[in-house]
């Protein structure tokens, strides 16, 4: 019998809710909702982020995002991206939760457009209410490990940092900051920890998992790749081999080689020569 | 009377309910949430909230996101 990942894994638990991918996909910015079907599919994940838009009233009905978007398969993670405030974001929860019946919250309070980074101010302030308020809060911050605990301390689900800005591509930047955020967050709070935004390509998605985040959360990654099944494909090998390096535990760096065959029972040098001569 | 919806000045009946504005805008109630004056309106009072001169409104649903 062959093992698989997900047999010599434990779920991603996320406050009630139990994943057995680790990988989280966001539903923008690919060219059609059919490519997107296809690609949620062959990435294995269960965890689907969506935004929260205005209903367009005119022009012809459009369809609907969430008709192709399986709900006995994939749980629906609305998001607050496109606040800045706290209070917009709070608004944005609130609706979410109305729209889909689901305590469920990706929350993001950005500072501005260009950099799409949080701002912490609003961001503590958005969680402690949605919090109170009774959300699942999975909340977007930067790469900070004081300010992921302060979010950890005020009882969300999960704190993913990011790896690098939204949409940008650039990795995991500062895999230290990861680090210290893992020995908090995770090991102290005991608290899933689910790198978000940044992900250019498969080998970041497994750096993320082989520092030992909880999970990864990408879209742009996918839906952006020239070809964005193939990707989608990629993606799902480098969470599971990621996941799997760091439960397995990597050997330590040495600086000099160490040989893999045995020394002993080699054939005799040539250079020992040849009997009688 | 005038109302907003989603940013757009509308002329509606007088007494128009969100659950009549609803209808009147060919929109299934299942994916969609509604915000007056800045406060979510639950689905069960769209019938009995009765809307008034300059109320403004968001009518939301999902669309691709990360």
């Amino acid at each position: 019998m062959t093992a698989t990942a997900s047999e010599l894994d434990t779920p991603l638990k996320v406050g009630d809710y139990t994943f057995t991918s680790r990988l989280l996909v966001g539903t923008g910015k690919y060219a059609t909702f059919e490519l997107m079907r296809e690609c949620l599919a062959a990435s294995g994940t269960e965890c689907v982020t969506v935004a929260v838009r205005r209903v367009k009233l005119d022009g012809p009905a459009e369809e609907n995002l969430l008709s192709f978007v399986d709900e006995s398969k994939y749980k629906i993670l609305p998001n607050t991206a496109g606040c800045f405030s706290a209070e917009d974001a709070i608004r944005t929860a609130h609706l979410s939760r109305e729209a889909l019946n689901t305590p469920l919250v990706k929350l993001e309070v950005l500072a501005d457009p260009k950099t799409l980074l949080p701002e912490p101010v609003g961001t503590l302030e958005a969680c402690d209410k949605l919090v109170k308020e009774g959300f699942t809060v999975l909340v977007y911050t930067s790469d900070d490990p004081i300010m992921a605990r302060r979010l950890a301390d005020l009882g969300v689900a999960s704190v993913m940092p990011a790896g690098s800005p939204i949409g940008s591509g650039q990795g995991v930047l500062n895999p230290n900051n990861i680090r210290i955020i893992l020995e908090t967050v995770r090991d102290e709070f005991k608290l899933p920890v689910i790198v978000d935004a940044g992900v250019g390509t498969a080998s970041d998605v497994s750096i993320a998992m082989e520092l030992g985040a909880d999970g990864v959360l990408l879209n742009t990654g996918i839906a952006h790749a020239k070809d964005p099944l193939r990707m989608a494909v990629a993606m799902k090998a480098a969470i599971e081999a990621g996941r799997m390096a760091y439960l397995a535990g990597r050997i330590p760096r040495k600086l000099y080689a160490n040989a893999s065959s045995p020394m002993e029972g080699r054939i005799a040098s040539a250079k020992e020569g040849i009997p009688g001569e | 009377m005038k109302i907003s919806v989603n940013g757009t000045e509308r002329d509606v009946a007088d007494g128009l309910t969100i659950a009549q504005l609803i209808q009147q805008l060919n929109l299934k109630t299942d994916r969609i949430a509604t915000e007056r004056n800045l406060s979510v309106v639950p689905k069960a009072k769209y019938a009995e909230t009765t809307l008034v001169e300059g109320d403004k409104l968001e009518i939301v649903t999902f669309v691709g996101g990360g």
